[in-house]
């Protein structure tokens, strides 16, 4: 075994300690880990393991923003890994660049290194001797390779991870201080705006500039087969433009689109590549007497970020400067590389933090358009912002998915074989791993890529559109299969959970299904098939909070749900009390969450509330719609969320672990959250629906079907 | 090209445009505010949300002549690090966010409601915030920090 063999990923990946932090002269520590901000409170959960195994005050802790210019390449952010890979890495590095710092003060100070104790940077020891990392900074080389097998100090002594500590932009954000990308200014920043048609992969057949040309403020059009876009110098006089560009545009139509009210039948119809992801097999399960086959449907699903995707780019002498809200600046580097045709050395990309990130969105989208807007502008930087509509219709989506549950029953209705089979487009197209672009303006250029067709990760990596499809139940036997497609008239990639949320509501669905024909309690029913004592813990926690099992009233339901999420990460449980007529109301969702060591308790509640209001949000309300010609839903009436008024109140238990290794929260809750809503609508009104959102239309069809 | 007067953050402002330009752009471009943001346009999410004669409206879809002779206040106005309005430090104290991009217009949503209803129920924050949309799905979140502003507010 190679001596990284015992090193965190992403510490293997990017071994020198000096990349991860450094000691600047003003009594500060710089972390620089390659994960960005999403909105989910990263950089404070970092900055509290670097202050803590470091024995500084996170005051002196500066998070360093992600850039190719000389941060860590750890990928993307995404996958709920951040903590897993990043908190792990700093937790080493600070914890063996505090024996190297112990050493040299030792050294310096003449006494044992075991005699000395840290206490916000200062080094002191007995006889009243002191120094401090930064006084030795200048002699403590920290350009060397991280030693594998550096223990970091046990749980009992952490005093800042594992505590509720304020995050650290939140100050920036409540008093509007230039933090998110749409609010940078650069001296001579000029604005640019793209022209995408509104029927899908349409071609800019003609294009007639002159209206546009005619209009003050204008420093450049841009055309490039179908890709054409403006630059002027305001964004007031770049969307006049736009406007009058658009006029002039001349679109062949091209896709069709599939059938919205009838997304199995497509997504069934296609040519697919297939993929055995698991089985289970015994030897004797007893005779089969009975055998439920359901399918379950989860419609195409919108990032619908907050805010529209934006980037800056500025050409120097054949170089790019790229400031960009993607998830990865490493891989979208890659990819505009290739679109470029560049040396990735003649790239720089650097994060900003832009609204709300829940998976690949059209942030890496906007970045290439805002570079080749730049390449017009002579040198001055161009800030380009898509719009709402673009934003809802151009991106790319999370992928509508059918999934069909058979399972044979034995005599005593105890399931004796399982089988899962699901057929969905991809759930991954992300820049940055492929030897062609993922990049939307690539594929409408004059000489253009193919739009990339949506991939699945491997199990070992968490898996795609098979996310958690692989029971955590002890059913004896089980097949599970996915159909990817391998046409894709809707653009998807991943958004947050991939697969998950569509296999964790169909099989804690089926679930439900066959414990209430059992008559038996589907709580009980669920801790009956479960052997992992945390699983079990979520469940009887959430349980416990809810007062499990509610007395019955007319109109309220209540359904549970779990999933442990990848089956290797947070287990989360949930209870869900629904108010149901001909629409349904989420009430209140009780939950408990298992991440192990929770370095943020405060953290991983809002994370958790976060994605079971936004699991509320999807199972509710949310669909792409669209036609046979384009995307319709394209505004926040079409595509509406979930409101204030609407949100039910959250309850969330943390079950800290500080013994266990952390993993992420981001994503534990939207599957558990979706499962026990649809459970709790069929204990309100005795149907199950088994087709998502829970509309009016929906519920109705779904009671025709029972009656 | 008109001139059109108003008091921004309680300074008088004169801007000469086009009155029929959108408020948010003129606060965003000509004006270099950053505070209000841009979400969609049309005055469907609330993040460009700012108070005008006490009401928070959109200033993306509200031409520039229609705040003419007005007070027109953004979260620049509202408060800042160094003397924050209560409701920035609730919002700070209950960790009232996760993204923060719409935080501007849900604050000043807050702030026009606490002006015509000091002491407002729950249900009544939820129904004046109910024209702003969150995401990060945050919303009980801010609902407790504006009734812990509103009771500060009161106490004091």
């Amino acid at each position: 075994m190679s001596a990284s063999g015992n090193l965190p990923i992403s510490l293997a990946a990017n071994p020198k300690l000096a990349s991860w932090v450094k000691f600047a002269p003003a009594g500060q520590v710089a972390i620089s880990p390659g994960k960005v901000e999403i909105g989910q409170g990263i950089i404070t959960a970092l900055a509290q393991i670097a202050a803590d195994e470091l024995d500084v005050d996170i005051a002196r802790i500066q998070m360093v923003r992600a850039s190719t210019a000389g941060s860590p390449n750890e990928g993307v952010t995404s996958g709920s890994l951040s903590i897993q890979q990043s908190g792990r890495t700093i937790r080493q590095v600070c914890a063996e660049v505090r024996q190297i710092f112990l050493a040299a003060a030792a050294d310096r100070l003449g006494v044992q290194a075991s005699a000395l104790e840290i206490s916000d940077g200062t080094i002191s020891g007995p006889g009243n001797v002191a120094t401090s990392y930064w006084e030795l900074a200048s002699e403590v080389s920290l350009d060397r390779e991280a030693t594998p097998g550096i223990s970091s100090k046990p749980a009992a002594q952490r005093t800042l991870a594992d505590c509720p500590v304020q995050r650290l932009d939140i100050p920036d954000k409540v008093f509007a201080r230039r933090r998110f990308i749409h609010d940078v200014t650069l001296p001579g920043m000029l604005h640019g705006r793209v022209l995408r048609p509104d029927k899908s992969g349409a071609k800019l057949a003609a294009l007639d500039e002159s209206a546009a040309r005619a209009l003050p403020g204008l420093i450049a059009i841009v055309q490039d087969g179908s890709f054409a876009g403006v630059v002027c110098e305001t964004e007031h006089a770049a969307e006049v433009a736009l406007a009058a560009l658009r006029r002039g545009a001349t679109w062949t139509a091209d896709d069709a689109l599939p059938d919205e009210n009838d997304l199995p039948a497509f997504l069934k119809a296609q040519p697919v590549e297939s993929t055995i992801i698991a089985t289970k097999t015994a030897v004797d399960v007893g005779r089969v007497v009975r055998t439920i086959r359901r399918q379950y449907c989860r419609p195409y699903i919108a990032h619908a970020s907050i805010a529209p995707s934006c980037a800056v780019a500025q050409w120097i002498d054949g170089r790019v400067h790229v400031w960009t809200h993607s998830q990865g600046v490493y891989l979208l580097r890659a990819d505009l590389a290739l679109v470029l045709k560049l040396p990735v050395e003649a790239i720089t990309v650097e994060h900003m933090e832009g609204a709300g990130c829940y998976g690949h969105n059209a942030a890496d989208d906007v970045a290439l358009d805002a570079v080749l807007l730049a390449r017009m502008a002579d040198g001055r930087p161009v800030r380009v912002q898509w719009s709402r509509a673009d934003e809802l219709t151009h991106g790319p989506f999370g992928a509508a998915m059918a999934i069909e549950i058979e399972a044979d029953l034995d005599a005593q209705g105890e399931i004796v074989n399982w089988h899962h089979a699901i057929w969905s487009n991809g759930h991954a197209a992300r820049p940055g791993r492929a030897p062609q672009p993922a990049l939307l303006a690539a594929t409408e250029l004059a000489n253009p890529y193919p739009r990339m067709i949506s991939s699945n990760p491997p199990q070992v990596n968490g898996g795609g559109a098979d996310r958690n499809s692989i029971p955590l139940y002890d059913f004896p036997q089980w097949t599970i299969e996915s159909h990817r497609l391998l046409t894709m008239p809707i653009r998807t990639s991943a958004l947050r959970t991939l697969g998950a949320q569509g296999n964790v509501f169909a099989i804690e669905s089926f679930l439900d299904d066959v414990a209430s024909e059992r008559g038996e309690d589907p709580v009980a029913f669920r801790l009956r098939h479960l052997s992992d004592e945390r699983a079990k813990e979520v469940i009887k926690a959430a349980a416990r909070r809810a007062n499990w099992r509610p007395e019955r009233r007319a109109g309220i339901g209540h359904g549970a749900g779990f999933a442990r999420y990848k089956n290797a990460g947070a287990y989360c449980a949930a209870i869900a009390e629904v108010e149901g007529d001909e629409d349904v109301r989420v009430r209140k969702l009780w939950i408990a969450i298992d991440v192990g060591e929770a370095i943020n308790p405060d953290g991983v509640a809002n994370q958790i509330e976060g994605g079971a209001i936004q699991a509320t949000s999807w199972v509710l309300k949310e669909r792409v719609r669209f036609d046979s010609e384009r995307i319709t839903s394209n505004s926040w009436t079409d595509y509406p969320i979930l409101r204030f008024s609407e949100v039910p109140k959250v309850e969330v238990e943390v079950i800290q672990r500080p013994e266990i290794d952390p993993v992420g929260a981001g994503e534990a809750a939207h599957g558990p959250v979706t499962a026990a809503i649809a459970n709790a609508v069929f204990d309100c009104l005795g149907v199950r629906v088994r087709k998502l959102p829970m509309t009016r239309d929906n519920l109705i069809a779904a009671m025709d079907l029972t009656g | 090209m008109t001139i059109i007067r108003f008091r921004l953050n309680g300074v008088v402002t004169e801007v000469d445009t086009d009155p029929a330009r959108s408020l948010l752009d003129v606060l965003r471009g000509r004006l270099g505010l950053s505070g209000p943001h841009f979400g969609c346009g049309s005055g469907e999410c609330g993040v460009c949300r700012v108070i005008v004669a006490d009401q928070a409206i959109t200033s993306c879809d509200a031409p520039l002549w229609s705040v003419a002779d007005k007070e027109v206040m953004t979260i620049e106005g509202l408060g800042s690090a160094e003397s924050p309005h209560p409701l920035q430090r609730a919002f700070i104290a209950e960790q009232a966010l996760q993204c923060g991009y719409c935080v501007p217009g849900i604050l000043m949503s807050a702030a026009a409601l606490l002006m015509q209803n000091p002491k407002p129920t729950e249900v009544e924050v939820r129904a004046a915030l109910d024209r702003n949309l969150c995401r990060c799905g945050s919303h009980n979140r801010m609902v407790r920090a504006v009734l812990s502003a509103a009771r500060e507010m009161a106490a004091s």
